[in-house]
């Protein structure tokens, strides 16, 4: 964008929000090179690095029963979920940083408890059984909110989602197999069963993030293709989805309230704990202190490797100048 | 609503799995051995539950890194490394647990420590990566190798297994050997910390090469190929790994290894105790 005007940047501007504005008008995707309002940018760094994170934490959870997995079958499967939800961080990170955020810089701010990230990774894994609960209704929530993130205006973001969205079907139909197969084994696996599912309930609701109305970036987000449903809007139709999914699985939701209301044609559910969301948005769930705290013992006694492997590729690089320049 | 719920949904229901391999591909699953394969003969069944037992608790040891890695590629890439062993593991115990009425499971979550026939080197725990890297170099090299003789097993099963393992401990030889160039010709740290770290898996390292009565008597029928037959090779291709890292040949005595005979190190038991607990609370359960 080079232009010779006594006030380049702003003639640029004006050309470039027009542009802009046109483009999102026309349900158009905007790439990393294109001018973009720097609220844009800003909300969506905010909002993928977020999400980055949220995939990098959630390992954890799960990680916790890859070395007690009860069968050699699960144990591979487990593995592989988890890892897919490191490439899942990756792809994110990536994305991110075609916004001008760099990687070093994301991963600071997590480990200095400074970013968020899906607070339901800040409950513990208690049981194998929450290894389901966690696929079926996390994932789950996660494939309702990211489905529509494939068309999110912006194209990196998009793009990263259809590859992560592909693995999350595979992720909440193995939870669901857990919980299935527990729901249909002995009584004290049945049980686990529908403890996980009675515990992991609620705050996988609350993974859509506020009621609409307590949600105020929401119109702004929706406004610029980012977002193309509202959180109340999604919540609906996860409850929709999960309500005949239990069913399946012969357990039930701890929900004495939850029934479809046919004039309105929602689901009512139980009221949200919104204060305790908030109390562990900010620091205080069973494991905000412990999952951060193994991301920050992670990094820190990884450094001495990762410098190992920049020092190296610094003399490889010097020795291949040296060798260009002696064969000059 | 611009959109409609379904249409914005559409296509996103089965049939898509996980980036990462589940199971071994090509067809030799577990699951296809345990239904199709005949049952090998008492000897080939119990050297496949050798193989098996090393592969398996070395996935479980590199498990660990999953969440713990210095970058978080190497997290995909260490638990990719476990996942391709564990595969291994699976066909190999499936194999042998068919000569004695067992599935892979009865064998890895119902034998106690003694029955376990792994050696020393994946027992030892590698909770800093360049124990971990140490040790990936000395064992990926000895799994390659290997399985590159067991190509030509007169036991079928153990030659096709072995051959669709072979790729993957291909690309594990390649891991271990980029990091050793880079943390031995990295930082003064580096150098020194990988250095240690040999000398720390060393005294465990000879035991691969022991031959015990089982592979002499497979040997002799082409089913196995005998541990000490491969000690010439790996020596090379580890010392010129060592050496290209600027690296000196660890010093370190061997140690007194026994695990070929149910004689583990003191690490195995708590290992076997994290896998096993849930297992183990649920005789006969389904999972
Ligand atoms: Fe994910
Ligand atoms: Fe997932």
């Amino acid at each position: 964008m080079s232009t010779t005007a006594a006030t380049p940047s702003t003639v640029a501007d004006d050309e470039g929000r027009a542009a802009f504005d046109a483009l999102i008008a026309a349900d158009g995707r905007i790439e990393p090179r294109d001018w973009m309002p720097e609220d844009y940018r800003k909300t969506l760094i905010r909002q993928v690095s977020q999400h980055a994170h949220s995939e990098i934490i959630g390992m954890q959870p799960e990680a916790n029963w890859i070395t007690r997995a009860p069968s050699l079958k699960r144990k591979a499967i487990l593995m592989a979920k988890v890892q897919d939800e490191a490439g899942h961080g990756l792809y994110l990170y990536s994305a991110a940083e075609t916004l001008g955020a760099t990687r070093d810089e994301m991963v600071e701010a997590l480990i200095e408890g400074k970013a968020k990230y899906s607070s339901i990774f800040n409950y513990p894994t208690r049981s194998w059984a929450d290894v389901g609960a966690i696929g079926w209704l996390v994932d789950g929530a996660a494939i309702a909110n990211q489905v529509p993130l494939c068309r999110a205006s912006y194209a990196p973001y998009g793009r990263a989602m259809v590859r992560i969205c592909k693995e999350e079907s595979f992720h909440q139909r193995q939870g669901f197999e857990i919980l299935l197969t527990l729901a249909n084994g002995t009584p004290e696996q049945k049980a686990m069963a529908q403890d996980a599912v009675n515990r992991f309930y609620a705050p996988a609701l609350m993974m859509f993030g506020p009621p609409d109305d307590a949600s105020p970036n929401s119109k702004q987000s929706m406004a610029w293709h980012i977002k193309r449903f509202s959180n109340d809007d999604l919540r609906q139709r996860f409850v929709g989805m999960i309500v005949e999914q239990v069913k399946v699985l012969g357990l039930t939701l701890p929900d004495p309230e939850l029934r479809y209301d046919e004039e309105t044609k929602q689901w009512i559910h139980q009221e949200l704990d919104w204060v305790e969301f908030m109390d562990v948005i900010k620091g205080k769930g069973p494991c905000n202190a412990q999952r951060l705290e193994r991301r920050r013992v992670a990094h820190e006694d990884g450094a001495w490797v990762r410098e190992a492997a920049a020092e190296y590729a610094r003399k490889q690089q010097l020795k291949l100048a040296e060798a260009s320049g002696k064969a000059a | 609503m611009s959109h409609d719920f379904e249409e914005e949904f559409a296509g996103y229901g089965d049939n898509v799995a996980s980036a990462t391999r589940v199971t071994p591909g090509h067809a030799l699953r577990p699951e296809d051995i345990a239904l199709q394969d005949a049952p090998p003969a008492a000897d080939n069944g119990e050297y496949a539950v050798w193989l098996g037992d090393d592969s398996l608790i070395l996935a479980q040891r590199l498990a660990w890194w999953i969440s713990r890695a210095p970058e978080m590629e190497e997290d995909i890439a260490l638990g990719n490394i476990g996942l391709d062993l564990l595969g291994h593991a699976r066909s190999f115990l499936t194999y042998g647990g068919k000569s004695i009425g067992k599935t892979e499971d009865d064998l890895a979550y119902w034998r106690e420590e003694d029955e376990f026939r792994s050696v020393h080197l994946v027992e030892v725990p590698g909770q800093d990566f360049g124990l971990t890297i140490a040790r990936q170099l000395f064992f990926s090299v000895y799994l390659e190798l290997l399985y590159t003789r067991l190509l030509n097993s007169t036991d079928a099963t153990l030659a096709a297994i072995s051959a669709k393992a072979l790729k993957e401990v291909e690309y594990h030889v390649d891991h271990a050997t980029q990091w050793m160039l880079r943390l031995g010709g990295g930082t003064e740290e580096s150098a020194r910390r990988i250095q240690h770290s040999l000398e720390v898996m060393w005294p465990y390292a000879h035991e691969l090469f022991v031959d015990e009565p089982l592979h002499e008597r497979l040997a002799a029928t082409g089913v196995a190929a005998l541990p000490s037959s491969l000690k010439e090779d790996w020596d090379r291709r580890v010392t010129a790994v060592i050496e290209e890292s600027g690296l000196a040949m660890p010093a370190a005595k061997d140690a007194l290894c026994r695990g070929r005979r149910g004689e583990h190190t003191e690490h195995l038991g708590y290992l076997l105790a994290e896998m096993q607990v849930l297992a183990r609370k649920f005789p006969g359960a389904t999972w």
